[in-house]
């Protein structure tokens, strides 16, 4: 029996919350971390009387999104009231935007893993963006049979932007929301800060057959805190539905949650009026209108995006598609590269850009720092990069110059090949009589070479470079090596 | 448009308001009311008059982004029925 083939949809809807001082609709703090109820003011526990009052701050970082994804901001959007019951939701309604939302349309290029190796190209288009408040928290941890309800966090500015269902793997989404994290971070509208909840998904998938034109019925997964439970999530989510399909069941539009200790999903025991929230605009707010001159004063003070930048690398500098993107993941590592080749010189770009991607974002990575924290400077790098461009030091010995920087043996790459004797031989009289010594040493190799053995030529090589300490030039060594067997 | 008397049931369930069995009906005759008024109004030509969320032709006025509240804990929880380790407590809610 031949299987049907079956086609994943996917949509994400982000929660990033923003990184304001004050709350969207009243002047208490968004800190994290503080003592329970301790920044929840009247308008956020809602006492009777109290009125929202819109943060200038919040409106700003979202039309600094809207332009960064090439998305239209609204002159004019209207703030809703969501209207359900909890009790970490004091006033019994939410504050969002439903018809006329902050930002329309805008799209996220992104580079996919093809699990191969490779990377692909894939556009996803944005729906929506808009503007909300975040509720409290509930703990449900044993207060007497009674639960806890801390407000700090009610209030709490979040925009939400919604992806068009254009994803069609779980590593598509993964790479949308990775995407969509840094740019967040990069025009520094949210700190990106997953464990505290600043960037939570949601996933809508459903699945359907090849070529059926219509979408399936969609499960939507609900607050996923980690790239990696997004992606356990979503292909769990897509076996779990394809499996019930093909076993005649049929898929109910469901909300779901993801138990990272089962790595399973599982219905959310909901009343089926739960998703009928009543939403009309809010009477307490008036039409936030946004003049054109506000629009662009804060296109003006956005900074160079990672797409423009990632096009420039590859451009100007001539690094592969799939390398200026990982160098522009976020604005810091970016930086980092642009100080090393501005001190280490365009011509070593490249150079630059596998040092920084490679032996120091693995130290880094090992070592769990930021790369603002680097203890090797750009400037250092660029110094390393240069003295093996111009072949003072070898890539091995490069290697030991790296870590010597690393443990501050030195102030730059010169100071410690001069200290530690590291300079690449390239004298041929010197490593010509490196050669001899080791041919003396190793006449079996010698025979076994002349004998044709290929392998042996290289163990020979291997015998030079050991006895200079890795300091000869390989490729003299190899030329001249050559020259005498010959 | 009418209401029945079952939509007039969930309206209230959703409100979270108790109907007594009598005042079902009660409410569908009130709430019939309101959409009569409003099919009036619907029968008025809107045509080229764009659509208002507000009665007042007014934009929203914006606030800075500062901190401006402080920590009035104590003075909100003195009125709460019950409280504990800074938290409100209520009946338990589990999803």
């Amino acid at each position: 029996m031949s299987r049907t083939d079956w086609e994943v949809v996917i949509g994400l809807e982000i929660h990033t919350q923003l990184n304001t001082q004050s709350k969207i609709f009243s002047g208490a703090s968004i800190a994290f971390g503080a003592e329970p109820n301790a920044q929840a003011c009247a308008v956020d526990i809602a006492l009777p009387g109290v009125l929202p009052v819109l943060n200038k701050g919040a409106v700003e970082r979202a039309i600094r999104f809207g332009l960064a994804i090439g998305g239209t901001v609204a002159p004019k959007s209207i703030f809703a009231r969501k209207n359900y019951f909890y009790p970490d939701l004091p006033k019994g309604y939410q504050i969002s935007q439903y018809e006329l939302p902050v930002v329309l349309g805008g799209k996220i290029n992104l580079l996919v893993p093809d699990g191969k190796g490779g990377h692909y190209e894939k556009l996803v288009n944005l729906t929506r963006a808009h503007l909300e408040e975040d509720a409290g928290k509930s703990l449900h941890e044993d207060f007497h049979g009674m639960t806890g309800i801390d407000l700090n966090r009610a209030g709490t500015p979040l925009l939400e932007i919604v992806s068009e269902p254009d994803m069609r793997s779980s590593a598509e989404a993964v790479a949308y929301a990775k995407a969509l994290h840094a740019l967040v971070r990069w025009i520094d509208i949210c700190d990106g800060n997953m464990q505290e909840g600043s960037f939570r998904c949601d996933a809508n998938v459903s699945v359907r057959p090849r070529g059926q034109a219509e979408f399936g019925t969609r499960r939507e997964i609900k607050n996923l805190n980690s790239f990696r439970f997004l992606q356990q999530a979503i292909d769990y989510e897509i076996q779990w539905q394809i499996d019930l399909i093909e076993d005649g069941g049929k898929v109910q539009q469901a909300t779901v949650l993801f138990n990272p200790d089962t790595g399973e999903t599982r219905a959310m025991r909901s009343k089926e009026d739960a998703h009928d929230y009543r939403y009309f605009p809010d009477p307490d707010l008036l039409p936030l209108v946004i003049s054109s001159d506000w629009i662009e004063r804060v296109r003006g003070e956005l900074p160079e995006l990672p797409a423009a930048l990632s096009a420039r690398f590859e451009g100007e500098y001539g690094l592969s598609a799939y390398d200026a993107t990982a160098l522009t993941a976020s604005r810091e590592t970016a930086q980092f590269y642009l100080d090393t080749v501005a001190a280490a010189g365009t011509a070593n770009a490249k150079a630059c850009a596998n040092w920084v991607m490679g032996e120091l974002a693995a130290r880094l990575n090992k070592a769990e720092l930021d790369i603002t924290a680097s203890p090797v400077s750009a400037a250092q790098l660029a110094g390393l990069v240069q003295r093996i461009a111009d072949s003072t030091i070898s890539n091995a010995i490069a290697k030991k110059v790296f870590e010597a920087l690393w443990n501050k043996e030195g102030e730059s790459a010169d100071a410690i090949i001069d200290a530690q004797g590291l300079k690449q031989v390239t004298d041929t009289g010197a490593i010509e009589a490196i050669i001899d010594e080791v041919l003396a040493a190793n006449q079996k190799s010698v025979e076994e070479f002349r004998a044709g053995k290929e392998k042996a030529f290289n163990a020979l090589v291997g015998q030079c470079m050991k006895a200079s300490k890795g300091k000869a030039n390989p490729a003299q060594v190899n030329e001249l090596l050559k020259k005498k067997l010959g | 448009m009418s209401l029945s008397l079952d939509e007039v049931r969930h309206i209230a369930k959703l409100a979270r308001l108790e109907l007594a069995d009598g005042d079902v009906e009660a409410t569908q005759a009130k709430l019939n009311g309101i959409f009569g008024l409003i099919e009036e109004m619907q029968a008025v030509n809107t045509d080229g008059v764009e659509p208002m969320s507000h009665p007042q032709e007014l934009a929203q006025r914006l606030r800075p982004d500062a901190v401006t509240e402080g920590n009035r804990r104590d003075a909100f929880q003195a009125i709460a029925p019950q409280t504990e380790a800074g938290l409100y407590l209520v009946p338990k809610v589990i999803e």
